[in-house]
């Protein structure tokens, strides 16, 4: 068995595998589009107004404006995820387009890249579409929370790189069922985007400090709601940790997985 | 000057050396068939030589460059048609062709630019804005095919490219091919079908259990291997015939089912036997490549 614990070897050859993608979904983007705003939108105004109404405030703001920072991240969150679990499942096992890439003068970890900063992208469309609604709802009218908008690739980047490290070793779509019941729900509850993390226990509050989705709401919340987001470095840094480990673990995995 | 060189390859999966120790060499223009059963080593060998996958031992050199080291160098001048089909669902023939030829860092103007003579030698000019799913077996074939031209590649590989056509679509496909080989094309091919082989590869190697058992140009392989004459024989009655008389006549016997082959240099005593036999039906024709294949690699089936 060869050694496949080197560092990606990625060049701007990924470049077109992204583009690939990319023209794939313009053929299909308006309902690509409503199929990642509805969702989210639905539980901003379903919770928000609906469950906000029984509510006093929370920390300070109407629930709905809480709760609207934990949707932009965790609506990143889940079109990253999918797309880099299921959508790049599809290329890589199903139609086989990463074999046909492959031939080209292209490297696996080229063809790894390109799926992970296609999600991202995706994911940024996703976070800027409920920033949008969030803006013309009136939720935030902090200038501050211009600022939500290069945390959203990072949050793109992230949770890309951890779903890709999935796929590589998913045997079938049914393997991503259990990353989300087992992974992401769980943290979506642990990661302060329904209600505050403080009122969690203690136990359950460490547990969030390793969560990327709880970083991604501590950055993204106070510069909503129009102050600045304390320990910010420190949350950067977590986000950027899991996406590059996320992503050179991925790598390891699809190689031993295609390169055998 | 080799255009692909293979030093020794080696490659196991799971304890089973699936290729075990191939050397060879292929020059420009030539088109080399690498023969053999399912399962042989094939597909693998190709794989070992594009830089797929790395080689347990040995080394291989593609378009001067080593493999898998530069393989990213190596295969910018390199065409693949897979054996399986990984045409791009979600585009039209055109979107196709398109996006494959950026992925080998050419500008859209030059692949646009090439797009029609290649749609023109697939056969395929009717169809450049159809989708995927609408195409036939063969009409992908040739859009793969095309696809590999895409780069205007010096060597082509093929794995397999005519296997599940019918004999319309392989003929034309035949027929493609030639017309690259005497544009200059390298080509490696793999197939099991013997009359491809003979019809197109200048040189063979069939391949068994990941070694290559024999190599050289159809005729040579005949020559050498093999008895000229073959005389199929079958009808009730056969293997007693055999045993009593064409085991005699024959240099080489072999059973199948309730055919009996008969090889042999000189064909008159057999079919003189076979004419005081009235309830044996029998061909008498030229060896040819299957004949070696068969001799070579058995007549058992592999999967």
């Amino acid at each position: 068995m060869k050694n496949v614990f080197f560092p990606p070897a990625v060049s701007l050859r990924f470049v077109p595998v992204w583009r690939r993608n990319l023209l794939v979904w313009r053929k299909l983007a308006i309902a690509s589009v409503l199929g990642n705003l509805a969702d989210p939108l639905i539980y901003v105004l379903g919770l928000g107004y609906g469950l906000g109404s029984f509510l006093p405030q929370v920390d300070g703001v109407p629930y709905v404006a809480f709760l609207a920072a934990g949707m932009v991240c965790s609506s990143t969150m889940n079109t990253a995820s999918f797309e880099a679990m299921y959508s790049a499942f599809s290329r890589m096992h199903v139609q086989k387009t990463w074999d046909a890439i492959m031939n080209a003068p292209l490297e696996l970890d080229d063809v790894a890249l390109a799926e992970l900063v296609w999600a991202a992208s995706k994911s940024v469309l996703s976070g800027l579409a409920i920033l949008a609604v969030i803006w013309v709802l009136g939720l935030s009218r902090s200038p501050l929370s211009l600022a939500v908008i290069p945390l959203l690739p990072l949050i793109g980047l992230a949770f890309g790189a951890i779903a890709l490290a999935m796929t590589a070793m998913a045997r079938s779509y049914d393997f991503f069922m259990y990353y989300f019941t087992l992974g992401i729900t769980p943290m979506i509850m642990l990661s302060g985007v329904f209600f505050p993390l403080e009122r969690l226990p203690a136990a359950f509050q460490a547990v969030a400090a390793f969560l990327p989705l709880a970083h991604a709401v501590a950055l993204a919340r106070p510069l909503l709601l129009g102050h600045f987001p304390g320990a910010f470095l420190l949350h950067i840094a977590v986000l950027l940790a899991y996406a590059l480990a996320g992503f050179y673990a991925a790598t390891v995995l699809f190689r031993r997985r295609l390169l055998g | 000057m080799a255009v692909l060189a293979a030093q020794d390859l080696r490659k196991s999966y799971g304890g089973t050396e699936v290729v075990a120790g191939v050397t060879f060499g292929i020059a420009p223009g030539e088109c080399f068939g690498l023969l053999g059963p399912n399962g042989a080593g094939k597909t693998t060998t190709l794989r070992l030589c594009l830089g797929l996958t790395d080689p347990d031992g040995g080394s291989v050199e593609l378009m001067r460059h080593p493999v898998p080291g530069e393989a990213r160098t190596a295969r910018v001048r390199v065409g693949v048609v897979p054996q399986v089909d990984n045409l791009d669902p979600d585009f039209t023939v055109t979107e196709n062709l398109l996006v494959y030829g950026r992925y080998f860092g050419l500008p859209d103007q030059l692949i646009r630019g090439r797009i029609p003579g290649l749609l023109e030698f697939a056969g395929l000019a009717a169809r450049a804005e159809a989708r995927i799913q609408t195409l036939s077996g063969g009409m992908k074939r040739r859009l793969t095919l095309a696809r590999a031209l895409v780069n205007d590649p010096d060597l082509i590989f093929m794995d397999e490219p005519t296997t599940g056509l019918d004999p319309q679509a392989r003929h034309l496909i035949w027929e493609r091919l030639k017309h690259l080989l005497a544009e200059g094309k390298t080509i490696v091919l793999t197939t099991h079908f013997m009359e491809e082989a003979e019809r197109l590869c200048a040189r063979l190697a069939i391949m068994d259990r990941g070694r290559f058992i024999a190599d050289g140009s159809p005729r040579e392989l005949i020559a050498r291997h093999i008895e000229p004459h073959v005389v199929e024989v079958h009808g009730d009655g056969v293997i007693e015939w055999a045993d009593r008389e064409g085991a005699a006549l024959a240099s080489r016997l072999e059973k199948s089912g309730d055919t009996v082959f008969c090889y042999a240099k000189e064909a008159a005593p057999l079919l003189a036997s076979l004419s005081r036999h009235g309830e044996l039906r029998h061909l008498h024709r030229p060896a040819n490549l299957e004949d070696v294949f068969l001799k070579l690699t058995g007549r058992e089936l592999r999967e």
